[in-house]
């Protein structure tokens, strides 16, 4: 058992590294090499401090664990709440290996404000793992929105040509959707006077309450899941935000909507959540053809792997509201494995964009002859992207799709014509930059992925193959906790284990 | 006759003794051998951090002295602690402005305080014989200071528009006044809400009265349609003395409307809530759209200021303890973060000649990441962006309107927040996006640095430590609302 707050620590650990590096003084070149390795550092001390608060996490349970609560807004009832269960965990260990290979993969491509930068995902970093762990919807949505202001100067201070633009675009859709999600939080707080998650999740919210708290949430979730029609954010911020800005995002960001859907609109808003079920199928199966069928036609590699993002997430909101067994568990696999190969496959970009400095896959071609190391890289995400089995992208595909076909044979059925189309725009823009004649002589210079780089990949390639092979090791720890969802969901609405309806 | 109470004027003692020393300080500065700027203004500073202690000091308890003119309880003082804090820091970041501007006159000061001491009493007012003057005494010295650039067009024309317009709105008041007095024989607020408890048809007269009077605080908060003073004296007005605008007198005069609504109003509620309602929702949305078009930076922080005044509104319509919680709250984060943000308006200078253009901050990121950083985390503040000090203001502030049952204010104030938000990233952008334009200067003023560092981590760290100030506004809310 882990006595201290670990969680406290873990959260705020990254924040302790950004102050150091704040006061660090000197020439620019030695401010520079002092804030990478700060970052460095601290972010896998970080990575460290979460493994070792995994370690002491009890798979077995479906409760919250480690929970750590202090008086926060007195006279409000309102805590500083935080604990983990078997659905947050993952996320926060997502969130804690992605940093580190966000900093390993700015090392040469930042050249300007280096202070800034790492400043600016330490703090990235201290609000995501808040906002995974914490358990009171007034500090969820503190860190919830705290996330905009490192992301924002991210994309608007390192990012491409329409950097501006796409910043500001992140910035006001994601804070309209979650300026709709504070009212009902704050409805949910008038109603039973708490903003304790645990709590509100034994309670039973009106109905007509529980359906406009729901549209408040599905509002801010949908824009950061993204899911059709407010998506369109999402290929400009990923275009234009620096490579580990958009890993970050891919990686962790976009899993704050399946995150949501998970912790608050299943368990608070059962009914509700039955209620819209329809409504999230449709834009989901929508999602995952419409994107599709758009990533085909890119002609920048960053935007086509943008757009299959929406279409991978897709799944994972279609796998969550199937409300079965199968379904949650290849939704929470199918948003872990994204992270994982999305968050990859950015970084292939960013390889190739750090030699030639365009994104445009016309100008490649032939890389596999200069390049052969890459290619194989490249190719494994991008066969996982796909979901090839033996790789991560498979389990969480078939699973939801397993899951969906048990509730909905039509969607299954259009979902389903998505893994096609996935296959068909991932090995087109395979073929495109890596297959070919070598004839660009700019294209010819470049040179293989270096040892960083390999470090890089070394741990994602890893952990592409572990979760295709093995999935049970991450499956069990969070079978409990989603069990929890789908019963409390089943008892809501009197629907008995075998899917009858209670008379 | 009433026999003399001196226990009953000790309640009134802060504002006793301000009065006194405003009038020592005004005879210093007049018998003085040459004009001594500085000792006046640093004995105003002292002066006003006295008073401020002996608030913090002073009981708690409610009571009235001077016949009922006069009302102290948890909600004055904490209100008037405030004002007096605001004004002895736009004291001392006025300073050196004001030294290099050529207008460090001894009045400044003086007049300063004489506005504070009008400040306090309006809090304090518990009749509308006693609201009235006292609002008179808090707007008189305003009208000078507006002006007190007496070379310049831009500022005496700013001093002349806010006089006739503020005088038109002390017209509105009075006349709304005296139609109360008419209707229900009482200039006390004690007496002018027995007269109105229980009746079951008001009579014309009182409402009329009541919208005028309305009318006439909307003025001094400047609220949508009330507001049009605002963007030309914030723009026409020295710096320093915009600065003190927007930090001190809004905060008395949202206090006062709030005692007059709750106190003598308080059964009336059906008749202003909506009035209120229409206000608050004309000034968010104005607040917003009109800020995002424009380029001078004083003229902006108007249009902010007038979405503000809307947001804090909402407190008032939801007409209950935790709205009144909430404006309490929200005032003082608001003084706080345009405490912050005047620093750096103050700070805007090149080569010695003041610069108000947005576009002059461009680059500032660069130059100064310091101070580019302080000022972004006043603007994500005022945007209401959490962990923020801002955002805190929001929560408590929509929190009420959701406990009222007005959904609609609510999701029009969320809406417009974002709005809001596109301008103060704006800024952001102009300061961190942008490539160095010609630059602004490095402040050499140690006093505004310090204020300006204070106030960056007092947004900051609010969320750490908010016990305080939640503590603090819910008793002067309980002592408002019971």
């Amino acid at each position: 058992m882990i006595t201290f707050p670990i969680l406290s620590l873990m959260t705020f650990l990254p924040l302790l590294g950004a102050l150091l590096i704040m006061t660090v003084r000197g020439d620019e070149e030695s401010v520079a090499a002092n804030a990478r390795s700060v970052a460095l550092v601290t972010s896998l001390l970080t990575f460290a401090v979460s493994v070792y608060m995994y370690m002491g996490f009890d798979q077995s349970s479906a409760d919250f664990q480690m929970v750590e609560k202090y008086d926060w807004l007195p006279g409000f009832n309102i805590a500083y709440k935080m604990g983990v269960d078997g659905i947050s965990v993952f996320f926060i260990l997502l969130s804690t290996l992605l940093t580190p290979i966000c900093i390993l993969a700015s090392w040469e491509s930042i050249q300007k404000r280096i202070r800034e930068y790492m400043i600016a995902f330490l703090l990235l970093e201290t609000m995501m793992l808040g906002m995974f762990a914490a358990l009171d919807l007034v500090l969820f949505y503190v860190f919830f929105e705290g996330v905009l202001l490192p992301m924002f100067v991210i994309i608007g201070v390192w990012g491409g040509q329409r950097r501006v633009y796409a910043a500001f675009k992140f910035f006001l859709y994601t804070l309209l959707g979650s300026v709709l999600m504070l009212i009902a939080i704050l409805a949910l707080y008038h109603q039973f006077g708490t903003t304790d998650i645990p709590s509100l999740m034994q309670m039973d919210v009106p109905q007509a309450l529980q359906r406009w708290v729901f549209l408040a949430f599905l509002a801010s979730f949908a824009v950061k899941v993204p899911m059709w029609p407010v998506h369109t954010w999402l290929p400009d911020a990923h275009v234009e935000a620096p490579t580990a800005g958009s890993v970050i995002l891919a990686g962790v960001l976009l899993k704050m909507g399946g995150y949501g859907f998970l912790r608050l609109s299943l368990p608070i808003l059962p009914q509700a959540s039955e209620y819209f079920i329809p409504l999230i199928f449709s834009l989901s199966v929508i999602a995952v053809i419409y994107t599709s069928l758009v990533a085909l036609a890119q002609e920048d590699m960053k935007k086509l792997i943008a757009y299959s993002s929406v279409a991978h997430m897709g799944f994972v909101t279609l796998g969550i509201f199937t409300l079965t067994t199968q379904g949650l568990q290849g939704a929470m696999f199918q948003m872990l494995s994204h992270g994982v190969v999305a968050a990859a496959l950015f970084l292939c970009v960013g390889v190739v964009y750090d030699r030639l400095h365009t994104r445009e896959i016309r100008r490649y071609g032939g890389l596999v002859k200069n390049m052969p190391r890459y290619a194989t890289v490249f190719m494994i995400f991008m066969l996982a992207s796909v979901g090839l089995p033996g790789t991560s992208g498979f389990v969480g595909e078939f699973l939801v799709l397993l899951g969906a076909y048990q509730v909905h044979t039509l969607a299954t059925f259009l979902a389903a014509t998505g893994v096609v189309l996935g296959a068909a725009y991932m090995l087109y823009l395979y073929k495109r930059v890596v297959f070919g004649e070598l004839i660009k002589a700019d294209v010819k210079a470049m040179p293989d992925i270096n040892l960083r780089e390999m470090a890089i990949f070394a741990p994602l390639l890893a952990l592409v193959f572990w979760m295709g092979i093995y999935p049970s090791s991450f499956l069990n720890p969070m079978a409990p906790a989603l069990e929890k969802v789908i019963a409390r969901y089943n008892d809501a609405n009197g629907i008995n284990p075998q899917g009858e309806m209670q008379p | 006759m009433r026999p003399f109470e001196a226990p009953a004027l000790m309640i009134s003692f802060p504002e006793l003794i301000l009065a006194v020393l405003a009038m020592i300080l005004l005879m210093l500065a007049v018998v003085g051998q040459k004009e001594n700027y500085r000792l006046i203004s640093r004995l105003g500073v002292f002066a006003l951090i006295v008073i401020a202690t002996l608030l913090f000091k002073s009981n708690p308890e409610t009571g009235t002295s001077f016949g009922g003119m006069f009302i102290t309880d948890s909600f004055a003082i904490y209100m008037k602690m405030l004002v007096a804090i605001g004004s002895a820091v736009s004291l001392m970041m006025a300073g050196k402005s004001l030294e290099r501007e050529k207008i460090d006159r001894v009045e400044y000061p003086v007049l300063i305080l004489f506005s504070t001491l009008g400040m306090m009493l309006m809090i304090s007012a518990n009749d509308l014989i006693s609201l009235y003057v006292s609002l008179e005494l808090q707007s008189f010295p305003l009208y000078v200071l507006a002006a007190i650039q007496r070379d310049s067009t831009r500022s005496t024309e700013a001093g002349l528009k806010y006089f006739v317009l503020g005088s038109l709105s002390s017209g509105l008041l009075l006349y709304g006044a005296s139609l109360i007095y008419g209707f229900t024989g009482a200039t006390g607020f004690e007496p002018i809400a027995q007269a109105l408890h229980g009746q079951t048809a008001v009579s014309l007269g009182i409402v009329t009265g009541m919208v005028l009077m309305i009318c006439g605080m909307a003025f001094k908060v400047s609220a949508v349609p009330f507001h049009m003073w605002a963007p030309d004296v914030y723009e026409g007005a020295p710096a320093p003395v915009t600065a003190f605008f927007a930090i001190a007198p809004k905060v008395a005069a949202i206090a006062l409307l709030a005692r007059v609504l709750m106190g003598p109003f308080g059964d009336m509620i059906g008749l202003w809530q909506q009035v209120i309602i229409a206000i608050s929702i004309a000034s968010m949305v104005l607040g917003g759209v009109a800020a995002v078009t424009q380029t001078n930076i004083k003229r902006l922080l108007a249009y902010s200021s007038i979405g503000h005044m809307g947001y804090a509104l909402i407190g008032l319509a939801a007409a209950n303890r935790v709205g009144i919680q909430g404006i309490v709250i929200y005032m003082t984060l608001y003084m706080l973060m345009s405490i912050g943000v005047f620093c750096l308006v103050l700070m805007m200078k090149r080569r010695d000649k003041v610069v108000e253009g947005i576009s002059d901050l461009s680059g500032l990121a660069k130059q100064q990441p310091m101070l580019a950083l302080a000022m972004s985390i006043m603007m994500f503040s005022m945007a209401g962006i959490p962990p923020l000090a801002g955002f805190f203001g929001k929560l408590f502030i929509f929190q009420a309107a959701v406990s009222a049952g007005l959904y609609t204010l609510a999701v029009t104030g969320v809406l417009t927040s974002v709005v809001a938000a596109y301008y103060y990233l704006r800024i952001i952008k102009v300061m961190y996006f942008e490539d160095a334009a010609a630059g602004i200067d490095k402040s050499e003023d140690t006093g505004l640095n310090l204020i300006l560092i204070a106030a960056s981590l007092a947004v900051v760290l609010f969320i750490v430590l908010p016990a305080p100030i939640l503590n603090g506004a819910a008793e002067a809310a309980l002592s408002l609302v019971q």
